[in-house]
């Protein structure tokens, strides 16, 4: 029986022939990452652990991000924590405030993540690098602490979805939408345990930062890992951030999938996920048949939409207008590289004469930490990736889910609006 | 491995970790300290009704969302002896069995149980008894592989075991 592009990783990570879905394997990983808040838990699971030191020490990433810089002093500890354990094992990729970035935006960015990696990382959202054809995929503290210390991890080897991508997105259609309207479709446990393995000839229609938002949500279909063909595109960034050797795999003509849908991109609409759940999509032109719903903050970043593709798209809407009276709109370009070139670009100036704000890279109001909490009863249009209650503050605020496109248009037009 | 017994605490689809443990409680990574804040958004009363050894029952997804390993710490560290659901979310399932909290999965349970039943669990036969009415479900088993590392109460101590026997420190 063939095999997908996941287990086809999978079965060369474990050393074996072939591997079917269902498997339990022991795959060697090529690289674990954790950040500020999993990263803690991880070094002390790994301290009681009778091993001497990390596997490889430029084979782990810690990434200070969630609540950085230190929100308080208890988040200042546990960064504390994470500096020292870098210091102590020579950790080679581990980003000071200054370096650092949203992890997924980061990873890439610098290199650490190419095709046909196996990557563990103690953040729900790793899934992200499937953009670039490897494996990753979000785990927790202990796995994280047995992958430092052993270099290896335990999978079950997923069955798959395929998702045949074909046509063009017409304009304001992003990644965002493409990847909320499958969530909208298959549910957010629509992939539970599953690869949701994305092909055809309408990827060639996505940027690599489109591509990374995909892969990145799908983590909110319950999926196991999100994975895309590496095409020329794929090689052209990974020659252009890396210098590790990649390795291409290909998903056999005779895999079997659990279920296969096709999804014309070019009759995509904007879609936004209203609360509570990913999966509570709705099209913009649903919402523009609705009342009027009013918005008190936009947010524009995190790891789903903190790209330079993203930031642009946003400027462009909000070039030359103003943000409405009493919205805050928060925009967070997602690593140090990012801010600098929409600094460059002059991206930041057309968001602060818009009436907007700029922070430094941070996950912080993604998930309810700091930096753009709400208050009881608010509303948010966020371009980040969940809107479970009390996620961005109060349990009785709400999160709209949108791509930075409908988000900039929202924070012009006080609320939900078609760019 | 021992029963579980308790009163169930019964919720819906897709609990999340959000729910589970806030994270605006995440600048802490103490397992007392989480233990009092879990459930908070979803049910305000969980933390001041639970008793040592009682037992979570949810329908699919339970524990969707984020990865932290801090929601199955705060549940166990609260006290409950078991989750039992109709689907977890991966990454939950993967966490509460490498910290050694036991979860079983079955959707007739999860749909036979209602709040305030008095509920037991055999690990050992994956038998779920509702001895408030009377009937009882036979839950799905670990794969072996999985069921070593329970045995081993956490994935860390499986690795050490592991270790002893490869001769490695």
């Amino acid at each position: 029986m063939g095999m997908t592009m996941t287990q086809k990783i999978l079965a060369a990570a474990a050393g074996l022939e072939s591997v079917e879905a269902g498997q339990l394997i022991e795959a060697k990983l090529s690289l674990v990452l954790g950040n500020d808040i999993t990263s803690p838990v991880a070094i002390r699971e790994m301290d009681k652990m009778k091993t001497e030191g990390v596997f490889d020490k430029d084979r782990i990433a810690l990434v200070p991000d969630h609540f950085v810089p230190n929100k308080d002093i208890k988040s200042a500890e546990h960064c504390k924590c994470v500096r020292e354990f870098a210091k102590k094992h020579d950790i080679t990729n581990y980003f000071e405030v200054g370096q650092m970035g949203i992890e997924h935006a980061l990873l890439p960015e610098k290199g650490l993540t190419v095709a046909g990696d196996v990557i563990i990382g103690a953040d729900s959202h790793t899934c992200t690098y499937g953009a670039l054809g490897a494996f990753s995929t979000g785990v927790g503290s202990t796995d994280m602490a047995a992958g430092m210390a052993t270099g290896k991890a335990w999978f079950k080897v997923p069955s798959a979805i395929r998702f045949n991508l074909v046509g063009k997105p017409s304009e304001y259609i992003s990644g965002k939408d493409v990847i909320l309207h499958i969530i909208g479709m298959i549910g957010v446990d629509g992939a539970l345990y599953k690869s949701m393995e994305f092909v055809g000839d309408g990827i060639a229609n996505l940027s690599m930062d489109d591509r990374f938002t995909i892969a990145n949500m799908a983590i909110e279909a319950g999926g196991k890992n999100g994975i895309f063909p590496v095409d020329d595109l794929a090689i052209a960034y990974m020659k252009e951030h890396s210098d590790r050797e990649y390795r291409i795999f290909e998903a056999d003509e005779d895999a079997v999938y659990d279920e296969e849908y096709t999804i014309d991109l070019s009759t995509l609409k904007s879609t936004v996920s209203f609360p509570h759940l990913p999966e509570n999509t709705h099209t913009i032109d649903e919402i523009e048949a609705m009342d009027d719903i009013s918005i008190d903050q936009v947010v524009i970043g995190s790891c789903t939409n903190g790209r330079i593709d993203d930031l642009r798209a946003a400027a462009a809407i909000l070039k030359g207008k103003k943000v409405a009276e009493g919205m805050r709109l928060i925009v967070i370009p997602a690593t140090q590289a990012i801010y600098l070139q929409a600094m460059e670009e002059g991206i930041l100036k057309t968001f602060i004469e818009a009436g907007g704000i700029v922070s430094t890279p941070t996950c912080g109001p993604c998930l309810g930490g700091y930096m753009g909490i709400l208050a009881e009863g608010e509303r948010c249009v966020s371009t980040t990736n969940r809107n479970f209650v009390g996620r961005m503050g109060h349990v009785t605020s709400e999160i709209y889910l949108a791509s930075p496109c409908v988000a900039a248009a929202s924070a012009i037009a006080g609320k939900i609006a078609r760019p | 491995m021992e029963n579980a017994k308790g009163t169930v605490f019964k919720y819906g689809d897709n609990v999340d970790t959000d729910v589970i443990i806030p994270a605006r409680y995440l600048n802490s990574s103490d397992p007392a300290e989480l233990a009092t804040h879990c459930m908070e958004d979803i049910d305000a009363a969980f933390v001041k009704q639970v008793n040592k050894g009682d037992i979570i029952v949810a329908a699919k997804n339970f524990g969707c969302g984020s990865s932290r390993e801090h929601a199955p710490i705060a549940i166990k560290a609260a006290g409950v002896s078991c989750v039992i659901a109709e689907t977890f979310a991966r990454i939950f399932y993967r966490n509460a069995i490498n910290i050694g909290l036991p979860i079983v999965e079955c959707p007739e349970a999860a749909a036979g149980i209602e709040a305030g039943d008095t509920v037991e669990v055999d690990f050992d036969s994956g038998m779920i008894y509702n001895r408030t009415k009377g009937t009882e479900f036979r839950g799905q088993a670990f794969p072996p592989f999985m069921q070593k590392i329970i045995d081993a109460q956490g994935l860390v101590n499986y690795i050490n075991e592991n270790a002893a026997t490869n001769g490695t420190k």
